[in-house]
Parts: C-alpha cells; sequence; structure tokens
C-alpha cells in the first residue's frame, strides 16, 4: 500500500536540478527535467552509492558525480555499457504540488 | 508520410557503417533494404586473418548481427547478387529475381581480388583471401595437405602465409617484386621483417613471376611453374597480388567508373540519386583499400542521405600495421620520401629496429617503423594534424615519451603498450588492464578510442593512459585505427561541432543562454549532457561575462555547491588564505569551525590552504557563516577556476629574497579572485631563482630576481609533469599583474573546456601567445582589461548563499 505524501511546491525544485528528501529508507532524489516532469529515486548510485541528487540532469537522464554512471530517470536503470539499478518511487503532480508515494 | 526507399548493395563495413551513420542522425528518414552476396551478416573483414591464425573464430567477428538489421527495420537479403540498375524506374535487380525499387541508391560493393591470368588459375585449391569462404576453405585444406604457395608478399598475402604456417603447412611466398610489402615498406624494415617471418618458419622467393598453375593427377593444383622454369609443389595456391574495385554492376547501368566508380567529395556518383563508399568507389582518383579511409566516406555519406548537406570527404591519409602476432611494423604517409622531402633514420639491425621518419619542410610527412611501433599512432596523429614538428625536430624520432603525450603516472611508468604483458594494468583510475582491452576492441568490434572508453572505461577518467590505449588500439585493428584530428573533435556525442567552433559562434552571433547554442549549433540532444553543459556555461560566462546568465545546473556539483564532493557524498571546505598568510585568528575560527561540526579530518592541500573533509551538505551554509565571522571567503578550491597562488617568504623575512614574494602573492590572487577557466589555474610567486613556491610546475610561476621578476608559463604538476616555459623578464609589480593577467585571460578566450595552460600551450604554441602579450602592448592590455572587467563586482559564493534564501534551498532536505 502506498501512501502518498505532498513533498513541496514545483518551483521548489529547479528545472534541470533536483532536491533531496530525507526519508526512513535512506535518501531520496526528487528530480525535475527541462520539461517539468518529476521524478523520484533512491538517491544513491548503483556503482559505489554516490548521490545521484548532486548529478547534471539531461534530459531524462542524471550523470553521477563520483563516476559518470548515467542513470535513466524513469525505471532507475544504467545505461549500458554500465548495470545496475537505483529504487525508483512514484510521484506525481498535483496543481502545482508535487506527491510521492512511499 | 510514406518514408523514402533506400537501397544498400553490398552487405560489408563501408555500408553498414554508413547505415550506422544515417540512424544516428536520422532513424526514420528511410525504408533501407540491404543486398548482400554473401550469406552473412556485416562481419569484420579485417579480423580474417586472426581467424585464420586460430587466435579468434568466425562468431567473434560478426559487427551487426541479424537482430540489428531487425531492430532498425532494414530488410536484409543475403545470399542475393545484385545483378542490374534500372535508373530510370529506380529500381535493382537481384540474380534470384528479387527487386526493390529505391529514392536513393548506396553501392557498397567492395572489391574482388585480382586473379593473375595464368594457365591454371580455375584449378581446384587456387583460391584468393576475401571472405569468410576463402578463409574456411584454407582451413579445411590445412588439414589435409601439406604444400601452401601465396603469390603476393603485401599485407595480405603475408597474413594469410602467417596463418597458414600457424595451421602447421609449409608455406612458401612468391613474389614479383625485389622485396616484400613494397607499397607499405622500403627495403631496409622490408628486409628486417623478412627475417623474422623466415624464422617464424616462412620461406621466399622474391623476383619470381608465376608463369602457370600445375594440375596434380587429382585434377586439383599440385605444383607452380616460374618463368624462369622452377618449379615448387603446391597443393594450395592463394592469390593475393591485389584487388579490383567491383565496378560491373554500375558500370552495365553506365555510371560512370574509372578504376572505381567515380564519386565526388559527397561521396555521390555521376548519378545524383546514386551513392558509392567504401572499395569500389574512386574519390579523386582513388579507391582506398583500407577501412579507416572508409569510415571517413560513411561519415559524410550518411550526413548528406539524411539531407543534411554539411561535410565534404576530401581524402585520407592512410597507415597500414601488418596484424601478424609477435611482429611489429608500421608505415603511413609518404615513406618513400622525394627530392622535396629529409628523412631521420634510425637503424639498428641486430636489436631488430628500424625507424625512418620522412619530413617535408616543419611537417612530417611519413613514417616506416619496424620492431618498435609504440608510437606509431603519434607519428600518425601529427602527420594528419598536419602539425608543426619545428620545436620537437631534434627528439622527434625518440617518440612520444619524450614528447609528452602520455602522462607520467598510472601506468607503472609504461610508454610501450606492446611490451606490456595481457595483465599489465593500463588504466590506474579504473583498472583495467591490456588483456581486457585487447579483448573489448576484438569481440565488440571497436574502431575508436571513445568506443574503447565506453565499453571498458579505460582511460575515461583522468586520461592519463589515453596514449597507451592508443597505441592498443592501433595495433589490435591495424589499418583502420584512424586518430581524432584532435583540433577538430567534437565536443561530445551530443554535437558535430568542435570547441573551436562553438566558441566562435558564441563570439560572433553573440549568443548568450544555453539553449540559444543549442539552438544555433544544431545540437543533437535536448539539453546537452554531463560534458558539453559544463563547458557551454563556461565559454557563454567567459565571453560575455555580465551578459551571460551562469547556469547552476549546467555546473558540475563542486561548482553548484561551492565545496569539493567526497566519496561518501559529504563535502569539503577550503577556506582562501591570500597568497598563503593567514592570522591566528582566521586558525581560530577554522578550529571552532572543525570542533562544532565534528570533521573529521583537517589536513593541508596540494596548493598549501587548509582543509576540512567530511562536512554534511546541509551544514556548509553554517560553516561558511562561521568563518565568514573572521572574514574568510570561498577558496575555490572546488572550480574550473583561480585555486591559489602559492608563495615563498620572500624578502620579506628569507637572508636570500630579492623580492616580497608574499605581497606579490597576495596582489595576484586578490586580482584574480573568482576568475573561471578552462580548466584549474594555479600560480606560484618565488622570491629568488632557489624557487621555495616550486613556481616551474605552475599554470603562471613568478620567479624574483633581483632586477625584477621573471614569468614563466604553462607549467604542471600532475598527470603530465611540465615544467613552466619561459615567457619574458619584467621591472615591476604592475608589469607581473599585467603580463599574468594577459596570458590567462588569452587561455580564457582561446582555451578548450577542461584543458590546462600546458594542453593549450602545446595546441596553439609559444609563439602565439609571445607574438601576442609580448609584441603587441596594445592587446596586451586591452587583455588586462579585460580579465579585470570581467572579475569585477563578484560576489563571494559562501556569503551569497548565506545571505539568499533562495540559494540556500541547494543546501536544505525536504521532510516528509
Amino acid at each position: 500500500m502506498s501512501d502518498w505524501k505532498k513533498l513541496c511546491p514545483l518551483d521548489e525544485i529547479p528545472r534541470l536540478g533536483s532536491r533531496v528528501v530525507a526519508s526512513a529508507g535512506g535518501d531520496i532524489a526528487i528530480f525535475r527535467t527541462a520539461d517539468d516532469e518529476v521524478f523520484a529515486l533512491h538517491d544513491k548510485c548503483p556503482h559505489k552509492g554516490g548521490p545521484l541528487s548532486q548529478g547534471i540532469v539531461t534530459g531524462t537522464m542524471v550523470t553521477c558525480p563520483l563516476h559518470g554512471w548515467k542513470i535513466q530517470l524513469g525505471d532507475g536503470e544504467a545505461v549500458t555499457p554500465d548495470v545496475g539499478c537505483a529504487r525508483s518511487f512514484s510521484v506525481k503532480r498535483v496543481d502545482d504540488d508535487v506527491w510521492i508515494a512511499l | 508520410m510514406t518514408k523514402q526507399k533506400l537501397v544498400m548493395v553490398g552487405n560489408g563495413m563501408a555500408g553498414c557503417r554508413t547505415l550506422e551513420e544515417l540512424l544516428k542522425l536520422e532513424p526514420d528518414l528511410y525504408e533501407i533494404t540491404v543486398f548482400g552476396a554473401e550469406p552473412h551478416p556485416n562481419y569484420n573483414r579485417i579480423l580474417l586473418s586472426p581467424v585464420l591464425a586460430g587466435e579468434m573464430t568466425l562468431p567473434d567477428i560478426v559487427l551487426n548481427d541479424h537482430d540489428w538489421y531487425r531492430d532498425n527495420g532494414i530488410s536484409l537479403h543475403t545470399g542475393k547478387k545484385v545483378t542490374r540498375i534500372d535508373r530510370k524506374g529506380q529500381k535493382v535487380f537481384a540474380e534470384d529475381g528479387t527487386e526493390a525499387e529505391y529514392d536513393r541508391l548506396l553501392l557498397a560493393t567492395g572489391s574482388s581480388p585480382f586473379i593473375l591470368p595464368v594457365p591454371g588459375k580455375d584449378l581446384p585449391g587456387v583460391i584468393a583471401y576475401r571472405d569468410i569462404a576463402d578463409t574456411e576453405a584454407m582451413i579445411a585444406t590445412a588439414k589435409t595437405h601439406t604444400h601452401a604457395v601465396v603469390i603476393g608478399a603485401g599485407l595480405l598475402g603475408l597474413e594469410a602465409a602467417n596463418g597458414l604456417r600457424l595451421r602447421g603447412m609449409d608455406v612458401t611466398v612468391v613474389h614479383l617484386a625485389d622485396w616484400i610489402m613494397e607499397r607499405q615498406l622500403d627495403k631496409a624494415a622490408a628486409d628486417l621483417l623478412k627475417q623474422s617471418l623466415e624464422a617464424k618458419g616462412l620461406k621466399f622467393l622474391l623476383g619470381k613471376q608465376t608463369d602457370e598453375l600445375v594440375a596434380g593427377e587429382s585434377g586439383r593444383v599440385a605444383a607452380i611453374r616460374f618463368k624462369d622454369g622452377e618449379v615448387i609443389p603446391a597443393d594450395l595456391v592463394v592469390m593475393a597480388v591485389g584487388i579490383r574495385p567491383n565496378t560491373t554492376l554500375a558500370e552495365s547501368a553506365g555510371i560512370h567508373s574509372v578504376r572505381g566508380i567515380v564519386v565526388n567529395d559527397t561521396l555521390q556518383t555521376y548519378d545524383p540519386k546514386i551513392y558509392a563508399v567504401g572499395e569500389c568507389a574512386a574519390h579523386r582518383g582513388t579507391a582506398y583499400g583500407l577501412v579507416a579511409p572508409l569510415f571517413e566516406q560513411a561519415k559524410v555519406c550518411a550526413n548528406h542521405l539524411a539531407q543534411f548537406g554539411i561535410g565534404r570527404y576530401t581524402g585520407s591519409v592512410t597507415s597500414t600495421k601488418l596484424k601478424v602476432t609477435g611482429i611489429d611494423v608500421f608505415s603511413a604517409g609518404n615513406f618513400t620520401g622525394d627530392a622535396k622531402t629529409e628523412e631521420i633514420v634510425l637503424s639498428d639491425p641486430s636489436g631488430g629496429i628500424y625507424k625512418k621518419l620522412v619530413i617535408q619542410g616543419e611537417t612530417l610527412v611519413g613514417a616506416v617503423l619496424y620492431g618498435d611501433t609504440a608510437d606509431g599512432a603519434w607519428y600518425f596523429q601529427l602527420l594528419k594534424d598536419r602539425q608543426n614538428i619545428g620545436e620537437i625536430r631534434d627528439h622527434l624520432m625518440f617518440g612520444s615519451a619524450h614528447a609528452g603525450s602520455i602522462g607520467d603516472v598510472g601506468h607503472a611508468g609504461q610508454t610501450k603498450a606492446a611490451t606490456m604483458a595481457d595483465s599489465a594494468e593500463v588504466c590506474g583510475c579504473n583498472g583495467v588492464c591490456k588483456g581486457t582491452i585487447v579483448k573489448a576492441i576484438k569481440e565488440k568490434g571497436l574502431f575508436t578510442i571513445d568506443e574503447v572508453r565506453k565499453h571498458t572505461k579505460a582511460s575515461s577518467s583522468c586520461g592519463s593512459c589515453t596514449g597507451l590505449v592508443e597505441q592498443i588500439l592501433a595495433s589490435t585493428v591495424g589499418g583502420a585505427y584512424q586518430p581524432v584530428q584532435s583540433k577538430d573533435k567534437p565536443v561530445c556525442g551530443c554535437t558535430e561541432h568542435s570547441h573551436g567552433e562553438v566558441r566562435a559562434a558564441i563570439r560572433e552571433q553573440h549568443l548568450l543562454t544555453i539553449p540559444d547554442v543549442m539552438r544555433a549549433m544544431d545540437w543533437s540532444t535536448p539539453n546537452g549532457c554531463a560534458s558539453c553543459r559544463p563547458a557551454l556555461n563556461y565559454y557563454l560566462i567567459s565571453t560575455w561575462p555580465h551578459e551571460a546568465q551562469d547556469d547552476p545546473q549546467s555546473r558540475f556539483i563542486n561548482e553548484r555547491a561551492h565545496a569539493n564532493i567526497q566519496k561518501d557524498g559529504t563535502f569539503s571546505v577550503v577556506p582562501r588564505m591570500w597568497g598563503g598568510l593567514t592570522t591566528p585568528k582566521e586558525l581560530r575560527a577554522i578550529a571552532d569551525v572543525a570542533e562544532k561540526y565534528d570533521v573529521p579530518t583537517v589536513k593541508m592541500t596540494g596548493g598549501a590552504r587548509i582543509d576540512l573533509l567530511g562536512i554534511k551538505k546541509t551544514d556548509l551554509p553554517k560553516v561558511w557563516a562561521d568563518l565568514g565571522q573572521a572574514g574568510m571567503v570561498s577558496g575555490h578550491a572546488y572550480g574550473k577556476s583561480i585555486r591559489t597562488v602559492k608563495s615563498c617568504v620572500g624578502s620579506e623575512h628569507c637572508r636570500f629574497g630579492t623580492q616580497l614574494a608574499m605581497s606579490m602573492g597576495v596582489k595576484l590572487e586578490k586580482m584574480l579572485f573568482g576568475m573561471w577557466s578552462p580548466h584549474k589555474v594555479k600560480l606560484a610567486v618565488s622570491g629568488c631563482p632557489r624557487n621555495c613556491a616550486e613556481a616551474g610546475i605552475k599554470d603562471v610561476g613568478v620567479i624574483g630576481i633581483d632586477s625584477g621578476y621573471e614569468i614563466y608559463v604553462a607549467g604542471n604538476g600532475g598527470i603530465k609533469t611540465e615544467v613552466a616555459q619561459f615567457l619574458c623578464k619584467v621591472t615591476s609589480d604592475e608589469e607581473v599583474l599585467e603580463y599574468a593577467s594577459a596570458f590567462l585571460q588569452l587561455y580564457r578566450e582561446e582555451g578548450f573546456y577542461l584543458e590546462r595552460t600546458c594542453h593549450y600551450i602545446a595546441r596553439v604554441g609559444l609563439d602565439h601567445v609571445k607574438a601576442i602579450v609580448l609584441d603587441k602592448p596594445v592587446e596586451r592590455q586591452a587583455l588586462y582589461e579585460r580579465l579585470l572587467f570581467a572579475l569585477q563586482n563578484y560576489e563571494d559564493p559562501w556569503n551569497a548563499a548565506v545571505q539568499k534564501p533562495a540559494m540556500r534551498r541547494e543546501f536544505e532536505i525536504l521532510e516528509v
């Protein structure tokens, strides 16, 4: 059973940027694309645990700041040739607010 | 809208590479149909020799498997030879009656081996060496027969001979010329090569002309007779005397062909609807037989098929490398020389080494290397770039290790890939050894350094081992190796444009935002990648200071958070200490911060500043606020920016000092505060030539002497230790500021992103910098003023983050 929680207004997440949400299961990174799509991933790169929230966002992808792995925002899968997956969370926008399912 | 139809005849490496390039540009423009005469999908023809030698198997060398054609929606007809083109009706017909309509036709029919017109040429047991079927025939024959004769001692002939020998046959190589590989090697190198091949068990008959192939009782070839009457046994005859472009199909359709299907610089034939690439095409009178030029053609042809209409193919300089394990031969360009050229030769017959460099004026135009080919890739790069070698001529022969293309550290001092064992570590950052790289190149069919980086990670971090990886690539793929032309290298995969072109467009078109640049320069991705965005952001703010808006989201996290990210996601904080000077008050504040925020590690940085490591991102603004109370600002230890000015104590205290080094250091660091640059910039000031501040390995090094200062530039203490070069001598403090600024501003305006000053100088030459900074006082003054203008009103980013709530958000965590 997922439990929807209100996070913040959309404009408090920078375009092509991210914010970090503290949760019981560890930090979650919330990303906002150029088209105002919102995604959420466990804030840990499948490679060596780098904080994905600190990476550069391009298209629907983020580049981990530690060693440059590219992670797809939609499903958390690493882009080949790298292999690995960061857990993803459901997010939605209601009016101008961003919600997350935990 | 119905798609246009593209038909490709010939399913080889050149054609398939063209399709790959096309699909990258315009995946949906065409409905594509491919005809191939062989029953296989596209395979790596240049690796047939390792297959014959038993080092690889056939499945290893497939480049595009059936899935690739299916996934890209390409209809593939294998084993169907196209025999007719109806140009009026825009249709092609295959032998079996299959037909296909086209809007555009791409001919990639390759070449056929030339068969000597001698009696017996059609006997069983007489073959050429061209495709999988030939290779399989040789492997099968080696199991049942003894004597093999290879006619032709070119690249292909020798590789065939070597393979057959390894498969246990008694092999004789017959050659018409007086030395082997005469089209690739001079006689001295060829003689050395012949000796080593003889040591491997091959026999040679030179200056021999074949008269007849004689059949045995079984009807199969049994012997070969020469014009001089000599006869030797031959159960297998391999003809490797050259190739001929396959133009029969084109000629039958009336397409103009002279030693190949004649194409223009866009790879278009005389029929504008028909293009030709690869070995079948004659461009400016040359039909190329090596892979590298074909790939260059493929790129240009794809661009035109995609209707982009940019790019011209202007011919290739080629290099060859024999793929016989244990033997290293390399040649490139005009290796024979002529009346206008000079030669530098190193010959050590007992040591098995021969090197010849052919030079015309101040450029390298050709090279032959035998026995030690480690520098082949480097020479080839110099040759292709037509780089001026005047400054390095005296040590050119001693290779790149003496001229600086490989880093010093991280690969145990190795500079020659050929001498490394498979288990030796090449890339010290990512722990990749030589064997892994070779395996990936062969199995995945890699041809470029970028592909190797992508698949193995080798040389993808600090880049120190790039030269080594290039050597491995060059020796593994042989003639298919093509170094990138370093000056024209695209910024990243998002664009075809080079750094220089992007910089020029930003300046000339007065572009002010990243989206503007991407639109103006046809970026292929919506918002770039982690490589190009930081580069574009830097180019914009350095070209149009106070006008272009800095984009934090296009900066690497360190520059966005104004601290250095560490492996556990915490940050390090380095407060600025002007010229390396500090006070008890500052030290007390640092000690207080370290205790208050439980800083686990406090250490000195390489630039002689204090580093507080292990600070949580959320604490950063608080730490900065506390440090700011004591008057401290950001040390920018995290930026592609001015880092530090190191100084010795100078004549303030030192009994040897000739100048006030500390005060000069403080002046320089205060002047440069907030300077963003292509890469990090470090300075040092020493008060006398004892040089305690180590100014000889800094981007700008200032050394006090009794009569003033000496200024050195483009030193580097990192990946490749580079001693700074003397720029000039000045007499006053004000001149130090002006000359150092002018040099740094020139670097800021002309440098490519992530290029250190030493790389910038290697690219443009110190003479270029001298001609502006030393010889043109008006320009020097203008550069100085532009730098000061760019740095005007720079606000300490730490203070800004403390004061402005919107900036502080970066450091705040959301709660649920």
